[in-house]
């Protein structure tokens, strides 16, 4: 049952038309673990949502399975979805919540109990299964959302951030609780969030949607590794990449920030660029005033390592993470640099790096 | 002031709650809870409490004409009450009355706002137009109702002439009557009845339809086993109310038919207030309104032991 999503549009009739996706293409494999993912307001949700059949495509196709849905109801496209608030039916116990679309859909009895019994089995909620939604915790109900996904046979999930209700412990176990079950079960699922390290823990492929556009589908390491464009590169990895302006002065360096040469293995094309440099990639060394480039402005202890934020003399920011047995105080001067193993940039953000496999994935 | 009451006062709740003794209010407390809730007890004591005792009272004595109280007859108002036929068929009217009302009421309450909670272009319109009864004074709708049902230059009576239908008596029919007087309260409950509803359904989160949807779950089936008991409260509130309210009617009765034809309509609450301002029998009419006041509070009860439990989720 692949989804093959062509050159889907959205555009809202009020609201000057404004387009929330435009000419959004992807195919979505069989079995797969698919994760739309982008910040608040990209049209991700309204595409799970067109994808199910509960908002209108303006423009385009989504076909499932060779057939095309564009005018299909929801239920004829056979397929679940878990939503972020799980849609649980509060008047009814846990069983009867998974059993609800199997009863009215009058499926026989015996094979309704058999499929709710088993779903409830899957995400171990049997013993729960005469208690109210509001006598379960965040987590319970959310495995309630899924077993009502695994009780109804569909072989497409859609999941609309369903971990954002959870606080940030149960997110990490219910995390590996659903890539578990999908892989248990099979199944295709598309997975929205705006978490990219959900996105980039459970994917087998990832889409990353952004003013309404296509940033980049690809694996989780490509995504990360090579990434399309700037947003791409700075939307993944925690803390977050440092973008820097850069400036050819050699064929094959370049200066950073104006700040500092750094020699890499690839030809610079362009005079002026973008560089982007991981926080893993920096390098900070105690320097005297006379020799440093920047001032740390914030040490964050996270245990293994440590996070330094520190302002380079012309007001840059940027973000470095050192071995936690390092010592950096507030405002102590240093001395920043990185390694070779950057990205490069374009001025309006296309990822320029050459030799893509060699040079970023070393 | 303030200030000392809350230190002398929460060291010693502490002190309390660790022991797990009974909360005592202090002086203090007790002070300014008398000042906060005294002045509603005093205007409730004065206009309700009062008056529900002295009409118990009155209930057990024969009464002159100015209405004070002659001799005491304990409950022998009640007996001759309960054994008058006319009483009794009092009784079954309002409750045929009250069955009526509420049942109409709410079906074609949960109908209108099912209907105008739909997104449609214009919707504004209908709910503004379902919910205008509530601006509707009785006296105003028992004037333009009695046109209506004029026989002869009424609504119903040009609608029946104009498809050569019999002409109904509405009002001097007793059946018919009955009618006329349940369409009427149900038209002037509708608009309160109907906004109620439609913010209970209209609270409904969007997404459980949603869910239901993509289940393949039928609107049909989406209204009765997931619209209908998400606003099951309500439902019973406003079930509650209405058969209070139903009770207790006046107006629109007083207006017209005036409990007739042949006491077709006499509810409970007309007949007392015909019997003490017309007949001048205080006792018996204070006797009937207790009467009155019992099964009001019987029938509640009865609502909150058997439904309560069911529509709290």
């Amino acid at each position: 049952m692949s989804t093959l999503i062509t050159n889907v549009c959205k555009q809202y009739d009020n609201n000057q038309g404004k387009t929330v996706l435009s000419n959004v293409s992807a195919e979505i494999e069989t079995g797969e673990f698919f994760v739309i993912v982008g910040p608040s307001g990209c049209g991700k949700s309204t595409l799970l949502r067109m994808i199910a059949g509960l908002t209108e495509i303006t423009d385009g196709e989504i076909a499932i399975d060779g057939k095309v849905v564009n005018n299909l109801p929801p239920k004829d496209r056979n397929l679940t979805m878990v939503f972020q608030s799980y849609a649980l039916f509060p008047f009814l116990s846990v069983w009867d919540n998974v059993a609800f679309g199997l009863k009215a859909r009058k499926h026989d009895q015996a094979e309704v109990s058999e499929r709710v019994n088993n779903a409830l089995k899957m995400v171990n909620l049997e013993d729960l299964k005469d208690r109210k939604p509001r006598e379960l915790s965040g987590g319970q109900r959310q495995r309630v959302a899924l077993a009502r996904a695994v009780a109804s046979d569909a072989k497409i999930c859609l999941m609309d951030e369903p971990l954002s209700n959870l606080d940030a412990q149960l997110r990490i176990k219910m995390r590996q609780e659903i890539y578990a079950l999908q892989r248990k079960l099979g199944i295709t699922l598309i997975y929205v969030t705006h978490d990219q390290v959900e996105a980039m823990t459970m994917a087998d492929h990832i889409m990353v949607l952004h003013d309404s556009k296509v940033q980049q589908i690809g694996t989780p390491t490509e995504i990360y590794k090579n990434p399309a464009n700037e947003f791409v590169a700075s939307f993944f990895g925690v803390p977050p990449i440092n973008i820097m302006y850069a400036s050819k002065v050699g064929a094959h360096s370049i200066k950073v920030n104006n700040d500092y040469q750094l020699d890499l293995d690839q030809a610079v094309t362009e005079n002026e660029l973008k560089v982007g440099i991981r926080p893993n990639e920096m390098i900070v060394e105690k320097a005297e005033e006379l020799q440093s480039n920047a001032t740390v402005q914030n040490v964050e202890f996270l245990g293994d390592e440590k996070i330094v934020h520190a302002k380079f003399n012309n007001g840059v920011m940027v973000s470095a993470i050192v071995p936690s047995d390092t010592e950096f105080d507030m405002f102590e001067t240093v001395k920043i640099t990185s390694t070779g193993n950057v990205l490069l940039f374009s001025q309006d953000g296309i990822n320029i790096t050459e030799n893509k496999g060699g040079l970023v994935n070393a | 002031m303030l200030k000392t009451s809350t230190t002398n006062v929460v060291p010693e709740k502490k002190v309390e709650a660790k022991n797990k003794t009974k909360f005592r209010l202090t002086a203090n407390d007790k002070y300014y809870a008398s000042i906060f809730a005294g002045p509603s007890l005093f205007l409730l004591g004065l206009f309700t409490f009062y008056p529900m005792f002295r009409t118990l009272y009155i209930s057990m004595f024969l009464t002159n004409t100015f209405g004070n109280t002659t001799l005491f007859v304990g409950l022998e108002n009640y007996v001759k009450l309960v054994t008058s036929p006319d009483f009794v068929s009092s009784m079954w009217v309002t409750l045929v009355y009250v069955v009526g009302v509420t049942f109409f009421t709410i079906a074609m309450g949960l109908l209108l706002a099912n209907l105008a909670s739909q997104k449609l272009p214009g919707i504004a319109i209908f709910r503004t137009l379902y919910s205008v009864t509530m601006g509707v004074s009785v006296s105003v709708a028992a004037i333009f109702w009695l046109f209506i049902f004029n026989p002869s230059a009424g609504f119903f009576t040009l609608l029946t002439k104009l498809l050569h239908l019999p002409t109904v008596n509405w009002l001097s029919n007793p059946t018919m009557a009955m009618w006329a007087i349940i369409i009427t309260t149900v038209w002037m409950h509708l608009g309160f009845v109907f906004l109620v509803f439609l913010g209970a359904i209209e609270s409904v989160p969007t997404t459980l339809y949603e869910a239901a949807d993509v289940e393949g779950v039928s609107k049909h089936y989406q209204f009765f086993h997931i619209t209908l008991p998400m606003i099951s409260p309500t439902l019973f509130f406003i079930s509650t109310i209405t058969i209070i309210g139903s009770f207790k009617s006046f107006g629109l009765i007083d207006l017209i038919t005036k409990g007739g034809p042949t006491n077709a309509t006499n509810m409970l609450v007309y007949r007392i207030y015909n019997d003490a301002f017309f007949g001048g029998n205080y006792a018996k009419s204070s006797a009937e309104a207790i009467i009155l006041t019992i099964i009001i509070a019987f029938f509640t009860y009865l609502q909150f032991k058997f439904l309560e439990k069911k529509v709290n989720y």
